[in-house]
């Protein structure tokens, strides 16, 4: 008897818990907090600081989201993933949102079932040498080693790409960037290959970043964004269109600290965004002034680009490709309407 | 008859001469345990060889030309061209505490002082009130729990910030608590009567001790979470706590199965004799026994857990060396690493050390039988 | 009822239907989790991926393999990269053991103590610190290919490994191979036919010598015949890199050095406990009878050491074995670098490639346990 219950019981819980799942918004709101998942250290992009807090480019945008959702950009609860357990830790409801330097491909889309919200920075994979080796192009690196960080898509192009130019390589693989960067640092490898950004990141932290080149050649293309998983769209919008609102500002030259004076402005598009016209906020499940908060936590797209990574920093990144369309950039929100 | 006194004859007898210079003395230990053969001699040079050439460059690099001020690399290597200890110096909370939130360190330090409370009687054995300790052991489980998680009035602090030396001995602690009982239970299942019971415990120990332990940890990061109902997820720290704990039961248990199978049957067949129960004569009769040779076994099993408990650091959570590449992910001190890895293996080494000695003394302190 | 009850058969009975049925429960129920979350995730369970391309390169592969290869061939690599390690690792690390618990014993104080803190430093530091020191150092300290550090016999140490020449077999190599053979074959009749000689009249011959003579000599007589077939490519410096040659790359050497001495240290106290656990009466008792000490070590105190030893010597190799899965940490292509690394992270398949993962080193383990009880049970005291 005892044990016929006692399969009825777990029967139920089998069933029951397998039925019900609810909606990221409503747990995120019930959490109180916003589950985000990062990297476990790139200069720039995510790092912590002396009081333990992570700040950088991609927690960035977590803060961001916890200001619409929660109210409260603090109010973040950071998950630092390594490249094997980023998919794991999103796929397994561990983490609302990724925000960690993933490029958005094909079988990531469609395969592992995560849907990307935007793109946050346009990328692409190069090639760092010492300039002391004297090479000029990706082509002349035929018999090098290869400092490479696995579980990315870096691995997977670099293979590809020396493939097809007929060079031979001795890849040695890592775990993390922190060392990547040792290894090349030491010279265990002739070259260094991430995404740009990154390689410009890791140049910043050398002794002497005039000794080191990074190769002309881009092999890849690699946008990087937030992602989240597939199947619930409401909250994918809301990670999307705080990405985009980011993105807007930045284009309308709205800085953070003058989200709440624009909100009444001449402008209406500014006016939907910032919830004086119509109720855009509600239909995302949210307030009116959701995206005033987005924008107060650390400002535009534009000041987020230039408080972590941007020229005045020591990772020293220019916008190039992540500059406003209007610019000669390809960074192009689509309109708020 | 008369007294023949001849002067060749001696009257008295002759002083005691010291023994010769080269058997005693420092000389003579010299002689005696380091020059006894022309080959004992040999070894002895080069021994003293390799010491001049691996611990002289260490010991200048560590300490001599080491600096131990400085806000970032560059400066420290302004300073000396060694070590640059600084950098632990500046991030020393940070390897303690990990990134527990400044204001709730106190919490820490309490739980900390009170473990040491319950080391107390397993350490001495003439303590006052010894059973009222063991029975606060019991309990200290959930005041830990409370203390650095928080809850009704303490505030709650989450397990992502958990870090450094205290996750060691957290992990640590945990795992050796749950896993005693559990590989005592795994011990007697396996030499039970009942097949079905011996074979699914056999099974069980046979595949935790077939596994490298940083296999189970990726189960625990990357698959467990297939294992329970959509929507719920635990802990990270949670899961790595219980694969640890199966982990080192599985351990656990096949040292005290050796102590099981060091008692005579005679005990417990004096116990069936004496009318005992099942658990009778085991609580009473044959666990005694069996412990006391286990133990020392027992303790060894802790001193490789809390090596093993760096693993960690491969599947992303903050142990003293994920503390340290994170911190040297900062631009600031960027190529630190061996500081790093030679801070926290002088940890290790101290803990371990004095573990190990603990280990000797309770095993001289149980062999309570006949020595040889 | 209660008699039934008090009957221990009956009790017996119902605990295990009661742990069966609680087995059978827990698998269902976690088996139904496992179906409704891949759904949920819209995932399905399947190998299928491991015929696709793997897409990335290995440096070090024992079996010919490049990026088109598929996820499978990838796998076996790996393996073999484990065992490569794991097999080196053993043999330094029971040479390096013995040695060092031999000397942990010796009479000279200075080499007892050199014995002592190397076996107390060495054990209570967790390997994986070992092998991230080692690897840092090897990376650091060695010289840049471009002042290789030349080591002689044509080598050459670097911080990207260590390069060395590699013969290349040409036609009639084969004659080595079979005076090889031949060699084994008369070493192992002449032993046998030495121990007969000896049984009957007590007359000993220096076996080892004779053998290891025969071994060795009739290999480099096919040699010589065979008008030498051997020649030896050397690592030669190109702009970047050694190339040729055989190349015993950092993240190998680091691996295999920090194993191999975390091991021995563990290997030097077994080794001290069992030649201590042969009562000295023994040696005593072989010294009476006239057995020189040399010979009393090898027929007495060795052959009964050996028994105490073996054991706890084979947990540790499985141990060694096993911790060559930290390999991850440096980058070693090892197999859980591979399939449980790479492979898992490109394709996301964590359920399979963690199945495989878990398989194989079960397998492995057992096998080496099977093994090592046969072989237990082969020298175990027969007792009459």
């Amino acid at each position: 008897m005892k044990l016929k219950y006692t399969l009825v019981a777990l029967g139920m819980v089998a069933f029951g818990a397998s039925s019900a799942v609810a909606s990221t918004l409503d747990d995120v709101k019930a959490h109180g907090m916003l589950k985000c998942g990062i990297s476990t250290g790139v200069p720039g992009f995510a790092f912590t600081d002396e009081n333990g807090n992570w700040q950088g480019f991609d927690p960035a945008i977590c803060q961001a989201v916890a200001a619409a959702v929660l109210g409260d950009s603090s109010k973040v609860e950071y998950t630092p993933t390594t490249g094997k357990t980023r998919f794991t830790t999103l796929a397994s409801g561990e983490i609302d949102m990724l925000a960690r330097n993933t490029t958005w491909t094909f079988s990531r889309d469609v395969d592992l079932k995560f849907t990307f919200a935007g793109v946050n920075y346009y990328d692409g994979q190069g090639f760092l040498v010492p300039s002391s080796l004297g090479v000029s192009s990706a082509k002349d690196l035929n018999g090098s080693s290869v400092c490479i960080q696995t579980g990315t898509t870096t691995e997977l192009n670099l293979a590809e790409y020396f493939r097809l130019n007929n060079v031979s390589y001795e890849p040695v693989p890592i775990e993390t960037n922190e060392e990547a960067r040792a290894n090349y640092m030491a010279g265990r490898c002739d070259v260094y290959t991430t995404d740009a950004s990154g390689l410009a990141a890791s140049r910043s932290t050398f002794e002497n970043p005039s000794e080191h080149v990074i190769l002309p050649e881009i092999i890849s293309k690699e946008p990087l964004g937030p992602l989240v998983r597939h199947g619930d769209d409401q909250w994918a919008d809301i990670v999307r269109w705080v990405l985009n609102v980011l993105i807007i500002a930045d284009e309308k030259g709205v800085t953070g600290a003058q989200a709440q004076e624009v909100a009444a402005g001449p402008d209406p598009e500014l006016d939907r965004i910032l919830g004086t016209e119509g109720a855009y906020g509600a239909m995302l499940g949210l307030d009116r002034d959701w995206a005033v908060r987005a924008l107060n936590a650390n400002g535009n797209y534009g000041e987020i680009f230039a408080k972590y990574i941007g020229e005045e920093t020591l990772v020293g990144l220019a916008r190039g490709l992540n500059a406003q369309w209007t610019q000669g950039g390809i960074l192009y929100a689509p309109p708020f309407r | 008859m008369a007294n023949t006194s001849k002067a060749y004859v001696a009257t008295g007898l002759s002083k005691a001469l010291p023994p010769p210079l080269n058997t005693t003395g420092v000389i003579g230990w010299i002689r005696q345990n380091l020059f006894r053969t022309w080959f004992d001699g040999a070894l002895t040079l080069f021994a003293l060889y390799l010491i001049v050439v691996i611990l002289m460059p260490s010991i200048d690099w560590i300490v001599v030309t080491a600096s131990f001020e400085g806000m970032s690399r560059a400066e420290c290597r302004a300073v000396g061209k060694g070590a640059c200890w600084a950098f632990i110096g500046e991030r020393l909370d940070q390897f303690v505490y990990g990134f527990y939130p400044l204001e709730e360190r106190w919490r820490v330090n309490l739980a900390g002082l009170l473990l040491l409370i319950t080391l107390v009687p397993l350490v001495f054995d003439k303590v006052p009130g010894r059973m009222y300790l063991f029975g606060y052991g019991l309990l200290y489980p959930a005041i830990a729990y409370f203390l650095l998680t928080g809850g009704f009035v303490l505030p709650e602090v989450d397990t992502q910030l958990f870090g450094g030396i205290m996750l060691t001995i957290l992990v640590g602690i945990t795992g050796i608590t749950f896993s005693l009982p559990l590989g005592i239970l795994l011990a007697l299942a396996r030499r039970s009567d009942m097949i079905f019971i011996s074979v699914m415990a056999v099974a069980f120990i046979e595949f935790i001790r077939g596994v490298p332990l940083i296999t189970l940890l990726f189960v625990a990061s990357s698959m467990l979470n297939y294992f329970f109902p959509p929507g719920t997820s635990f802990d990270l720290l949670v899961r790595v706590l219980i694969m640890v704990t199966l982990f080192s039961a599985g351990y656990i248990a096949e040292t005290v199965r050796g102590g099981l199978q060091a008692i005579p049957n005679g005990q417990q067949e004096a116990a069936d004799a004496l009318g005992l129960g099942y658990w009778q004569s085991v609580s009473l009769i044959i666990l005694p026994q069996a412990l006391k040779i286990a133990i020392p076994g027992i303790v060894n099993i802790f001193i490789g857990l809390f090596k093993d408990t760096t693993l960690v650091s491969i599947i992303g959570l903050l142990d003293p060396i994920g503390i340290g590449r994170a911190a040297l992910s900062d631009i600031k001190w960027a190529g630190l690493s061996t500081e790093v890895y030679l801070f926290v293996a002088l940890f290790f080494f101290v803990c371990c050390f004095a573990m190990s000695r603990y280990s000797m003394y309770l095993e001289r302190k149980l062999h309570t039988g006949y020595k040889r | 009822m209660i008699s039934l009850w008090r009957s221990r058969q009956a009790r017996s009975v119902l605990f295990q239907v009661l742990a069966m049925a609680g087995l059978v429960g827990l698998v269902t129920f976690f088996g139904i989790q496992v179906v409704a979350n891949l759904k949920v995730m819209g995932l399905s369970f399947s190998f299928a991926f491991l015929d696709f391309p793997a897409g990335y390169d290995i440096n070090q592969t024992l079996i010919t393999y490049d990026s088109t290869n598929t996820h499978l061939r990838a796998l076996f690599v790996g393996l073999l990269n484990t065992a490569l390690v794991a097999f080196f690792g053993i043999i330094v690390a029971t040479v390096v053991g013995f040695l060092i618990g031999v000397m942990r014993l010796s009479k000279n104080f200075l080499i007892s103590r050199i014995a002592v803190v190397y076996i107390e430093l060495i054990r209570n530091i967790p390997v994986l610190l070992h092998i991230l020191l080692i690897y840092g150092l090897v990376v650091n300290v060695l010289p840049h290919p471009k002042q290789a550090l030349d080591i002689g016999f044509d080598s050459f140490l670097t911080n990207r490994g260590l390069f060395m020449p590699k013969p290349i077999f040409e036609d009639g190599a084969s004659l080595m191979f079979y005076g090889l053979l031949l060699g084994l074959g008369l070493a192992w009749g002449f032993t046998y036919y030495a121990k007969r000689v000896q049984a009957e009249t007590g007359k000993i011959y220096p076996v080892f010598a004779i053998c290891t003579s025969v071994i060795l000599l009739l290999p480099v007589l096919g040699y010589f015949l065979a008008g030498q077939p051997i020649t030896m490519e050397i690592s030669v410096f190109k702009t970047f890199n050694f190339h040729g040659g055989i190349v015993v790359r950092p993240e190998f050497l680091a691996l295999w050095l920090a194993l191999s001495m975390y091991t021995a240290a563990f290997i030097a106290e077994i080794v001290r406990g069992g030649i201590l656990a042969v009562s000295y009466g023994q040696t005593e008792a072989a010294h009476a009878l006239g057995i020189r000490p040399n010979r009393t070590l090898q027929l007495v105190v060795i052959p009964q050491a050996l028994r105490v030893i073996i054991p706890p010597l084979t947990s540790q190799y499985l141990n060694l074995t096993k911790n060559s899965s930290l390999a991850i940490a440096i980058g070693y292509m090892d197999l859980v670098s591979t399939i449980g690394g790479i492979t898992l992270n490109q394709t996301g398949r964590a359920m399979e490639c963690m199945l495989i993962l878990l398989s194989i080193y079960l397998m492995f383990s057992l096998l080496i346990s099977l093994f090592m009880n046969w072989y237990n049970n082969h020298i175990k005291l027969i007792e009459r």
